[in-house]
């Protein structure tokens, strides 16, 4: 006999759903439309709800949560200006594929379309900047949508998904269940490669004399590090992560060359220059990483695999192409290569001269900088938020130079632990990030490097650090200018820094203070170390750390645009042939 | 292509089209058998790499449910032209009744001096019909932009 069905409201039914889809936290920020969503959510506690203070802060928050955790991130925001409001923090979980579901309360279905008071076409407005959207006709749908919305943000290549639900269906009432799997005729995410296309890719690899492995964010998404590093040291072969993909293999291994791209490391770059077949894994050629298309691996044969069809062949051609879930198809690999063994002892002599090759360029030291400046150097912050950590922190960042910064001098051994926003670039991303890695993580140390122009972006959210209690480590490199726009102006605009001084600082200790946090300013090299001490001490303390950094510090090895990974600007002293 | 039939489908399509600066020469829309699926032919250009990427990005639409280039297979394309011609002489009576002979028209209205006509054919043959007719004879044109199947045993199904 089946159970009978429990008669709930929409508004009770978004709650018990997001329970059954095993949600601990929600972000977000009530008004009109979702007061019926608010008391239900007031009558339970099997989801906590996290009030920020401003929708921005919801979307980076459940963002952070998502990137360090591999669960997708949930919100909720009302109508008008609360989706408009996180429209930005969807766009850059859209841009670096992460797993977002986002409920935005709608005007009643019976005013959609007539300029209500806070309406806005979510739907639309959205709808560039999300994997999927949906929004909800009846009640009677609510159930199996948040369902779908969950199965579509989290598989296949991940992404945001928003849900917008009319104040009117959330009073209404229904049976309630849940439903258990979800069949999209629409929607079938490939996961296994093709075995003919593997084997071929087996071949090639096998057959390189100057192979370079080039991994990205997919691999991090799919899980796959394990798979990566087995599949890395099977075959000895060098290997670069791009900005997205720090930690999927370990940054302090000797097999690792460093971040690729615009500000990656010489030899990572000279290695993708010279190489003669070319393993891409859950990469998109971005334009940051691969400069002068024209100019990109030319002596090459490549090897792409993803699992976004869309992603292979974009913006570069590619000999093999691999759609599947990387982990999948990297097991697939393993397994063939570990029977192929022979055949790898062959180029073993081939493989060495490629690593002398290799380990001449990374003599020339590319991230070299001043260690006994008095002056504190950005670099030497990060450093040493690296040892004191002993690599094991999670870190987020904004945007800038203090983001190439982070990436370049904190090791990242592990994937998940470095949580910035690649794609869009969103200034105001690190604390509310930080935030939301924190408590998914009470117990381990978060921090988020930023900058002064960075930070104030979703300043606000300081308070919501302090009403949860997430102490996180702000790591300000304050340089008193938008450094990465200062940078460019210096090298391409004859040094005209039009509109890149922040004027008018706020006093940053003073600041933390006022929200009932701590504030630490340091002003010498000397100071650095025993400040970051005294902050990752305070394990129950939300501190702000005000670096006041070099000024004129720029962000080097870089490649300009319009040129080639062989074509990099070492810095203004040194510069090469 | 196929599409689910929901509000909000076709909008993604033609987004995705403008998002991407892909270009729509002509597109028609309308439902299959099964009520829930929408088919939509849509007619673009640009290089192999362009209608790949194309291809590519619409199939990675959470409502498209099939998408399949015709130009791979042996195929027919029609297009539906209405259109209200004046015919305020003698000689364009004639003219109006002798061209719509020689395009396999037909004519569905006529008031005194106008001729309502269809033709299904070609768009390249909607185009000869339309440049041939003196400027002066057309009141309205309405081209349903091209509908298009394989032939032979192939089908494009969900």
């Amino acid at each position: 006999m089946s159970k009978k069905k429990e008669i709930l409201r929409g508004a009770e039914i978004f709650c018990r759903a997001l329970k059954d889809e095993g949600v601990k936290h929600l972000f977000g920020y009530p008004g009109g439309a979702v007061l019926h969503i608010y008391d239900a959510l007031y009558k339970q506690d099997d989801v906590e709800h996290i009030l920020v203070r401003h929708e921005q802060g919801a979307t980076h928050a459940a963002d952070g949560y998502a990137r360090a955790t591999g669960k997708p991130g949930v919100v909720l925001v009302t109508s008008g200006p609360g989706a408009t409001n996180a429209v930005t923090g969807i766009a850059t979980a859209h841009m670096d594929s992460i797993p977002l579901v986002v409920f935005t309360g709608q005007v009643p279905r019976k005013m959609i379309g007539n300029d209500a008071f806070q309406e806005v076409d979510s739907i639309g407005i959205t709808r560039p900047c999300v994997k999927h959207n949906f929004l909800v006709k009846d009640v009677k749908v609510l159930a199996e949508t948040i369902k779908k919305a969950f199965y579509v943000a989290t598989s296949g290549r991940p992404g945001p998904v928003v849900v917008d639900i009319p104040k009117d269906v959330t009073a209404d009432s229904c049976s309630y269940e849940y439903p258990k799997n979800i069949d999209m005729r629409s929607y079938r995410p490939v996961i296994k490669g093709h075995p003919g296309q593997i084997k071929r890719a087996s071949k090639l690899i096998l057959s390189a004399k100057k192979p370079m492995i080039y991994s990205g964010g997919g691999v991090i998404l799919g899980e796959a590090s394990k798979e990566l590093t087995k599949f890395t040291q099977i075959l000895n072969y060098p290997i670069t992560n791009t900005l997205m993909g720090l930690g999927a293999y370990p940054a302090t291994d000797k097999q690792f060359v460093g971040m690729l791209g615009m500000h990656g490391t010489y030899e990572a770059n000279m290695a993708m220059h010279n190489c003669d077949v070319l393993i891409a894994i859950g990469a998109r050629f971005d334009d940051r990483v691969t400069g002068d298309l024209e100019k990109f691996c030319p002596y090459a044969k490549i090897i792409h695999i993803d699992v976004d069809p869309s992603s292979i062949a974009k913006n570069v051609p590619v000999d093999v192409p691999i759609v599947g879930d990387v982990k999948h198809v990297l097991k697939d690999l393993n397994e063939i290569l570990k029977s192929e063994q022979d055949k790898l002892q062959v180029n073993k002599n081939e493989l060495k001269s490629w690593w002398d090759k290799i380990h001449e360029w990374a003599k020339i030291d590319c991230l070299k900088y001043d260690r006994t400046s008095s002056v504190i150097k950005p670099q030497f912050v990060v450093e040493k938020l690296w040892e004191l950590t002993k690599g094991d922190a999670y870190v987020t960042s904004d945007v800038g130079q203090h983001q190439m910064w982070a990436a370049q001098f904190y090791k990242f051994d592990k994937p998940r632990r470095w949580i910035n926003s690649g794609g869009l670039g969103t200034m105001g991303f690190g604390l509310p990030a930080a935030m939301g890695v924190k408590l998914a993580f009470p117990n381990e140390t978060v921090a988020c490097i930023t900058g002064e122009a960075s930070l104030v972006m979703c300043i606000q959210e300081l308070s919501t650090c302090l009403q949860y209690g997430t102490p996180v480590k702000i790591i300000i490199l304050n340089n008193r200018y938008m450094g990465m726009v200062r940078q460019w102006q210096e090298f391409f605009y004859s040094g005209r820094y039009s509109h890149s001084y922040m004027e008018a600082l706020p006093d940053f200790v003073k600041m933390a203070e006022s929200y009932g946090h701590m504030g630490i300013r340091v002003e010498k090299s000397s100071g650095v170390e025993n400040a970051l001490k005294e902050a990752l001490s305070m394990k129950d303390k939300t501190v702000i750390m005000d670096f006041i950094t070099d000024q004129t510090e720029n962000v080097y090895p870089m490649i300009a645009s319009g040129k080639g990974h062989h074509e990099m600007h070492l810095s203004s002293e040194r510069e090469l042939a | 292509m196929l599409l689910e039939n929901e509000a909000g489908a076709l909008s993604r399509v033609s987004g995705l089209f403008s998002a991407r600066a892909f270009n729509i020469e002509s597109l028609s829309v309308a439902p299959t058998e099964d009520p829930t699926v929408s088919r939509l032919t849509l007619v673009t250009t640009g290089s192999d790499a362009i209608v790949e990427q194309i291809t590519k990005q619409l199939n990675k639409l959470v409502d498209v449910i099939k998408v399949v280039d015709l130009n791979e297979y042996e195929h027919v394309e029609k297009e539906l032209l209405l259109t209200k011609l004046i015919a305020e002489k003698k000689e364009d009576h004639e003219t109006v009744k002798r061209l719509v002979d020689t395009f396999n028209g037909r004519i569905v209205d006529v008031t005194k001096n106008l001729y309502t006509i269809e033709i299904t054919d070609t768009c390249e043959k909607i185009d000869a019909f339309i440049t041939t007719l003196d400027d002066r004879l057309i009141l309205e044109v309405v081209r349903s932009g091209v509908s298009a199947i394989s032939l032979g045993d192939k089908a494009i199904q969900s």
